[in-house]
């Protein structure tokens, strides 16, 4: 298949082309754009605008005071909003199924996924990330954060890992899609749902929902577990703060179940014939 | 008969309400989990909301989700760019009233489909509080009907301003984006602080699920249940007449530009 | 080698077999019609050449490569139209499509360049380079369409329905690229159509498939002789002419408007429409003339028939 002495950047420059393309296709309607960002940045305040309402009544929620809650709710934020710019529309695979998009697909000598995933790009999508950004820089400014080389390391990485997290769930969305179709929604409950889980304190919920966030769908390791590492918070069994280091293998394991799922996807694609 | 053909329309997708079912729980459990903790932080009910109301008012609300159109929809506002609504001012029945029998068709099927599925599931697993009476299970379900006829009425309005602006997106976020807000979707109104619920007490968006979710949570008992009501009735209608203003005025541009 | 090789090909849908043990090669350079009724299972077919479909059982080879395990290659190899959907980006200038199009088929750049530009010139697409893909008429999007398939000079051309909905110029214009693709790069070509016109003017081999199964495998002249298709020559003369009756090789059909149109039916075999004209012509003057094709739907039913009582 790929030629191993093209050199990479070689190899990527068709995705660069088309990732390209769809940033200028959106800016051509520049008012409906701005729209758009605006839209995303309420959506993002929104979000916000649920965890502090809940802090004018209390002091504290599942063991975070706000300041801590903020630092999960801009990790999760900029993790999902990330995943959502660049892959968001995975969870849309019907539609270009109906479209005859994924048969084009097949004609073109690239893989299906990374075609996917290169046929949008939601700019729109900045708006929210800004919210997540400042909430972000707010976060670490003026919270308790035990500064040192590794908690720098450790806001990178849990960045990363978080996106990739939530990349890998809109995969193994995309991947069930190909089965689903009319039931697509169907993912919404582990994308949408697994980002409404991973801004919270893990602490709220009850033990085996907890662990299914943790192991199963592991949107804990978004923003939560890193948080506790990050603000030296004693944290619990379910998350130590030495947890924290295990972000990536986290990352890992969400996208080897969603290979799978892609896999078997587009095996019963091939398979049924759509 | 034309809730019907709305309920039949809707019924085909059952594996959709399958998957729309199996969504709403997962959000239902998380927000459950949030609000307990938070009730038992506060070591007291918040805003009349103890941990059986509260668990009510999470419940009803993933219940209601499908079946109250919050988030709106863009039939009416497709069918005026496009001209064909000049097709349905030709038709004998008034095209509002056509839409709205529509639309609560399709929120009896996802009341029945979704909603109720979603409820017992919540009550199985949670110690969940039923409406205190009779009389609340009765306005209840009168305080239901009339969430769908305001949100549907206010969209209703909002698909409308397509005769006159080209784009009414940025309305339809504005919208959509302040509604699920307002409405007492994430968090039930009384928990906010003052100045935003006065915001929210002056728009209709409580009219839209908070003020059922209280009916039948039982956090408003009593002649309470009256004015909750009769916010939603004043919404209902002034939305209702706002529409029929707005759609004459449309019909009026459509004909004097030959539409 | 052969570009498309299948033989026994199955594939099954639930209930229904969709291709049935289908055999058949075709040689480079061969320019082949698919043919045969809605459903019968050409598009299932098409999707199992280039990789999109696995075959129930059966063997299958494109460009010598397995479309299943070597997808990607066949990709490299074959371009594909599917008339009714488009693999051009609708919100993008043309230009674009071709650019993006280009870089995923790893063009270098100057091959890119002159790549676009023999095909926008042939194919007559310079002024709509700027314009959105969206605003371009059918016509129009068609050749940019086919114009996309060919960008990386692939060996085999796959053209499902190219001609449907075109004016009668558009269509003349795509066959005559099309001839003139063949002739210079030796492009194998296969499509399916509905138009006989397709046929007569792109294709030196037919392929008829009925309910999954190959009916017919010849030449086009085999298949006018198996079917008795005759074409129409539609004349309008100047002055009211008696009736033509006596023209070598043809059938009078009938006389209007006291003979200014007469329609002659005549044998593709036998005759060419050239002489036809040459010969009445000859005695009258002829101020207008169309040709009316045989119906596809009509060679397929009868090549159907004609292999039912086989």
């Amino acid at each position: 298949m790929a030629d191993a002495r093209v050199p990479l950047s070689q190899r990527l420059r068709p995705y660069r082309v088309l990732l390209a393309s769809r940033a200028r296709a959106q800016m051509q309607y520049r008012a409906s754009f701005v729209t758009d960002i605006l839209g995303t940045v309420g959506v993002g305040l929104a979000e916000f605008a649920e965890v502090w309402v809940i802090f004018h009544n209390v002091e504290l929620l599942g063991g975070l005071d706000f300041k801590a809650a903020l630092l999960v709710f801009a990790l999760s934020n900029l993790a999902f909003s990330l995943a959502d710019m660049f892959v968001g529309h995975l969870d849309q695979l019907p539609v270009y199924i109906r479209a005859g998009q994924v048969d084009a697909f097949y004609v073109r000598p690239l893989p299906l996924l990374a075609q996917l995933m290169t046929s949008e790009l939601s700019m729109r999508r900045i708006g929210r990330l800004s919210v997540a950004v400042v909430a972000l820089v707010v976060a670490l400014t003026t919270g308790a954060v035990a500064w040192s080389p590794a908690t720098v390391v450790l806001i990178v990485l849990t960045v990363v890992s978080g996106t990739a997290i939530f990349a890998a769930l809109f995969t193994a969305a995309g991947g069930l899609q190909f089965f689903l179709v009319d039931g697509s929604e169907f993912t919404n409950s582990f994308t949408y749902g697994g980002q409404y889980a991973a801004q919270q304190s893990q602490q709220v919920f009850p033990g085996p929902l907890r662990i299914f966030w943790t192991f199963v769908v592991p949107t804990a390791f978004v923003a939560y577990v890193p948080a506790v590492a990050i603000l030296d918070l004693p944290g619990d069994s379910l998350a130590p703060p030495w947890l924290a280091w295990c972000t990536p293998l986290a990352a890992l394991l969400a996208w080897g179940i969603a290979g799978l799922c892609w896999r078997l996807g587009t095996r019963h694609y091939q398979g049924a014939g759509g | 008969m034309l809730v019907r053909a709305g309920f039949r329309r809707h019924s085909t997708y059952r594996l959709a309400l399958l998957a729309g079912m199996t969504t709403n729980s997962v959000f239902g459990f998380i927000r459950a989990s949030i609000l307990l903790a938070a009730l038992t932080s506060a070591n007291a009910a918040i805003g009349g909301y103890d941990k059986p109301t509260t668990i009510a008012f999470v419940w009803w609300g993933q219940a209601l989700l499908g079946t109250v159109n919050l988030w709106g929809f863009s039939e009416v506002k497709d069918r005026v760019r496009s001209g064909d609504i000049a097709v349905d001012f030709l038709r004998p029945i008034n095209p509002q009233l056509a839409y709205l029998a529509g639309d609560l068709g399709r929120a009896a099927i996802n009341l029945l489909g979704r909603g109720l599925p979603a409820l017992l599931l919540g009550a199985l697993l949670f110690d969940m509080a039923w409406p205190p009476s009779a009389a609340s299970w009765v306005v209840g379900a009168v305080s239901v009907a009339l969430a769908v006829v305001v949100a549907f009425s206010g969209n209703f309005v909002i698909n409308l301003l397509a005769f006159w602006l080209v784009e009414i997106r940025g309305i339809t976020l504005l919208w959509m984006i302040t509604g699920g807000l307002l409405c007492g979707l994430y968090l039930p109104v009384p928990w906010f602080p003052d100045w935003l619920r006065t915001i929210a007490q002056w728009s209709p968006f409580p009219s839209m699920l908070q003020n059922p979710i209280d009916i039948l949570a039982g956090r408003v008992v009593g002649a309470d249940i009256a004015s909750a009501v009769a916010v939603q009735l004043f919404w209902a209608t002034l939305l209702i007449v706002l529409g029929q203003v707005v759609l004459r005025a449309g019909r009026r541009r459509l004909e004097v530009q030959g539409g | 080698m052969s570009i498309i090789e299948t033989r026994d090909l199955v594939r099954d849908f639930k209930k229904t077999r969709a291709v049935d043990r289908m055999t058949f090669s075709v040689e480079p350079g061969e320019s082949v019609g698919y043919i045969g009724a809605n459903g019968a299972g050409k598009s299932t077919t098409i999707k199992m050449l280039t990789g999109i479909l696995k075959p129930t059982s059966g063997h299958v080879r494109t460009c010598d490569l397995d479309p299943m395990r070597e997808r990607i290659g066949v990709a490299r190899r074959v371009g594909v139209v599917f008339g009714q959907r488009s693999q051009l980006w609708w919100d993008l200038p043309l230009r674009d499509s071709f650019a993006i199009l280009a870089a995923i088929h790893s063009l270098g750049e100057k091959e890119a360049r002159s790549r676009t530009d023999v095909l926008v010139e042939q194919l007559e697409m310079g002024p709509q380079l700027a314009t959105p893909v969206r605003s371009l008429s059918l016509g129009q999007r068609m050749r940019a369409e086919i114009a996309a398939a060919l960008l990386h000079s692939p060996d085999l051309l796959i053209l499902d329905e190219p001609t449907i909905g075109l004016d009668v110029l558009s269509k003349q214009r795509l066959r005559e690229f099309l001839v003139a693709e063949r002739r210079e790069r030796g492009t194998t070509l296969l499509l399916t159509t509905h138009d006989m016109g397709d046929i007569e003017r792109l294709c030196d081999r037919v392929l008829v498939v009925d309910h999954g199964r190959l009916a017919f495998d010849g030449s086009l002249t085999g298949l006018a002789a198996t079917v008795g298709a005759q074409r129409v020559l539609v004349i309008d003369l100047a002055q009211p002419t008696p009736d033509l009756d006596d023209i070598p090789r043809t059938r009078l059909l009938g006389s209007e408007s006291d003979g200014l149109r007469q329609r002659l039916a005549f044998d593709s075999e036998a005759t060419t429409a050239a002489a036809v004209l040459a010969q009445v012509s000859a005695r009258h003057e002829v101020r207008d003339l169309t040709i009316e094709e045989p119906d596809i739907e009509d060679v397929v039913r009868r090549i159907y028939a004609a292999s039912g009582r086989a």
